[in-house]
């Protein structure tokens, strides 16, 4: 009799244990475009889950760690096509999920951040690089994992300095977000002593990305539009819009290397980074989406990866303390990039070492030795406290 | 009797005097494919052993006749006969195998297998696979409880320390660490489970009994980015009153008093110092410089580093033991 009302106990505490064992739902959302840019070259050509794919590594590792804590991770996602109500997008989503990722245009984020400021809802960019949303139009339900143009420029710029390429000819393309780049590398030249011996437009005349007889012509077109330039080390292209960059290497009329939106390009990641373990990293992508893993992805990644590092450290699943944690003096992320990731407390950008790819291999990583800061030299990357526009609200 | 041979039984009666130093450590030169075999009397590779694709951990097996090396690119480890020098034999452990710990008696081995989020669980003498454990996102670390009864993985990614019951093979608990955790030391009295983290920073101190963090160490070490201090590989004197912790691309190696757990000195080492192992009898510490190459050799008692020895590639683990 008393082993049998042991035993019911027992039970009735098992059981009662698996109730309050109910694991905590962390929602986070994806917002993005399903529509993706055609690239110049057909190896580049992003997959049509390019970032999101990401995402749901990251959910995906993030629920290895959550069944030792109890806590359930899952991806809402949403792709808008063209046309969509970004903002109907947004509120559905902001429904269900606390924390959203985005792959959006700069004002679109800021028509979704301002959409959803008063429901608490936060938003992680993943996409967006322009530096006016962590200045002028920063936010602070906005927190931004995607490298701004300026760590990027800057990123390149320090190596190119270092290189004793010093001597930039510097050629930009005709679209807004392409001058956007070409100004951050302007800037990088001025900071770190490089000299823009001249500069160029490539205007977008517009037409066909592949024809059967392209090589002719581009190999036509390319040197006479690199000639007669006072000497230069590098050619340096901001081409963002990928109309002509692509085509320099190997073309141009004085035999120069090709730098910033072809040949050696800043980037956040990379399918060729093996560095701190981030072979691990590729091989679960790899075996996730079948495919080899882009910035984007890593950036989309990293997002939920910093949601998932918060849940755990504060062990729980409330979005205010989750966001909190992040924001707070403790956070901090690890991403294979050889070092912590924090963020800059003053416009919530994630700081982050930046590759330097050459389509093949990761040429080197930014910041440069030698490039010193006193808080952290992950700061010689981008625009610095001193200097930023952004005051949080 | 000529001088010579003087001199030759002399030697004989020297050599017999003092075995405490003869000894041999097998370094893994990650990038190399190769084992260098150092002597420890005379300080110098006295042999570089080929083995498969990138060898990182390496430990002797318990009766000290064989060198184990994991060589992850292969997915095996790979096993040395320390008379030889020879690849006698291969393990069946799982994917892209990093590091491993046997238990006292040197019949089971637990190996963490980074590339698909298990320990698996291998019997030596049958050389077979008996079982495997579903850790956290990369695991990496491996350290055995001394009473044998609690393994302990830490994952990279997941940030934990997971307690696995060796009888059960059941993960018991799971405590949070800093970020990366990569190296797992128990006190040999189990008052205390030291766990570093690369990324974090920090050596975490665990309360094996509460599973719980008790403390932290941290470094600081003046004209260095913080950054750049990343501990990795941890060794504690038998008496449990010292520890060196290896502080990677710092290019130093911490002293830590593992009593009140503050650093009380550093030692300027090679670069991106991994790991570590002491001589059997304790006097001598080496540990492995990736990026410069070569091993330096710490006079334990002096503190003080006394000797470099070029080997292989990124030259990553280390083990040593009796001269076979």
């Amino acid at each position: 009799m008393f082993r049998w009302l042991a035993g019911t106990i027992a039970l009735g505490m098992v059981a009662s244990q698996a109730l309050a064992a109910d694991p905590t739902e962390i929602h986070i959302g994806y917002l993005g475009k399903a529509s993706v840019k055609s690239k110049l070259s057909l190896v580049e050509q992003p997959a049509d889950n390019d970032g999101v794919a990401g995402a749901k590594l990251g959910i995906e590792d993030n629920n290895t760690t959550g069944k030792f804590l109890n806590q359930r991770f899952t991806l809402d996602e949403i792709r808008l096509k063209d046309g969509d109500d970004v903002v109907k997008a947004a509120d559905e989503l902001a429904g269900r999920a606390p924390f959203i990722v985005t792959n959006l245009p700069a004002d679109e984020t800021l028509k979704v951040a301002d959409r959803l400021r008063d429901r608490g809802t936060v938003l992680l960019n993943a996409g967006a690089t322009d530096d006016r949303l962590r200045e002028q139009d920063c936010r602070a339900n906005v927190i931004h994992v995607a490298p701004t143009r300026t760590m990027l420029a800057d990123a390149l710029a320090q190596y190119l300095v270092w290189k004793q390429w010093k001597r930039w000819f510097l050629v930009s393309g005709s679209h807004d977000n392409d001058k956007l780049f070409a100004d951050a590398l302007r800037r990088a030249a001025t900071r770190f002593g490089a000299k823009i011996v001249q500069e160029k437009t490539f205007e977008d005349t517009g037409g066909a990305r592949r024809t059967d007889s392209g090589v002719t012509l581009i190999q036509r077109q390319m040197p006479v539009f690199t000639q007669q330039i006072p000497t230069y080390d590098v050619l340096v292209a901001a081409d963002e819009s990928d109309v002509f960059a692509a085509y320099l290497p190997y073309r141009t009329w004085d035999p120069r290397p090709v730098a910033g939106s072809a040949g050696l390009v800043p980037t956040s990641w990379d399918a060729a980074q093996d560095q701190w373990g981030a072979v691990q990293m590729q091989n679960r992508f790899l075996k996730l989406n079948q495919r080899r893993m882009t910035a984007l992805d890593m950036q989309a990644w990293t997002a939920t990866r910093m949601i998932g590092e918060a849940t755990s450290r504060t062990n729980s699943g409330d979005p205010k303390k989750v966001i909190d944690f992040i924001k707070g003096p403790d956070f901090s992320v690890a991403a294979f990039k050889g070092t912590k990731l924090t963020l800059r407390d003053w416009n919530l950008q994630l700081r982050q070492p930046i590759l330097l790819v050459d389509g093949r291999m990761v040429v080197s990583v930014s910041p440069q030795e030698g490039f010193l800061h006193q808080v952290s030299e992950l700061d010689t990357l981008g625009l610095d406290r001193p200097e930023t526009k952004c005051k949080l609200k | 009797m000529p001088p010579r041979i003087v001199l030759a039984v002399a030697a004989a009666w020297f050599a017999a005097a003092s075995p405490a130093a003869a000894y041999v450590a097998y370094v893994s030169n990650e990038k190399s494919n190769t084992v260098s075999v150092i002597d420890t009397e005379s300080w110098t590779v006295t042999a570089t052993i080929k083995v498969g694709q990138r060898p990182r951990g390496i430990e002797f097996t318990r009766d000290g006749k064989f060198v184990m090396v994991a060589v992850g690119d292969d997915d095996t480890i790979q096993v040395i006969d320390a008379k030889t020098q020879k690849i006698v034999d291969t393990l069946p452990s799982g994917p892209d195998p990093e590091l491993f710990t046997q238990d006292a008696a040197g019949k089971i081995m637990y190996v963490a297998n980074e590339n698909d989020n298990t320990v698996t669980v291998i019997d030596l003498e049958k050389r077979a696979r008996i079982g495997d454990v579903q850790v956290g996102v990369e695991p990496e670390g491996m350290t055995i409880s001394p009473d044998g009864k609690i393994l302990i993985n830490t994952s990279e990614t997941t940030n934990m320390a997971h307690f696995i019951d060796t009888a059960t093979r059941q993960i018991v608990a799971n405590v949070l660490v800093d970020a990366r955790p990569r190296f797992a030391e128990f006190k040999r009295d189990s008052s205390e489970l030291w766990v570093s983290s690369e990324i974090g920073g920090t050596v975490s101190i665990i309360d094996p009994a509460k599973r719980e963090v008790t403390g932290k160490i941290t470094f600081d070490i003046p004209g260095l980015r913080r950054e750049a201090i990343q501990p990795v590989g941890i060794g504690m004197t038998k008496d449990g009153k010292t520890a060196f912790i290896a502080l990677g691309p710092a290019n130093r190696v911490a002293v830590v008093d593992a009593t009140s757990h503050k650093v009380t000195k550093y030692l300027l080492v090679g670069q991106r110092v991994w790991h570590m192992d002491f001589t059997p009898d304790e006097k001598y510490l080496l540990v492995t410089n990736g990026v410069s190459n070569d091993v330096s050799v710490i006079d334990v008692a002096a503190q003080k580093v006394i000797k470099t020895i070029q080997v292989g590639e990124l030259p990553w683990g280390i083990t040593i033991a009796n001269k076979p």
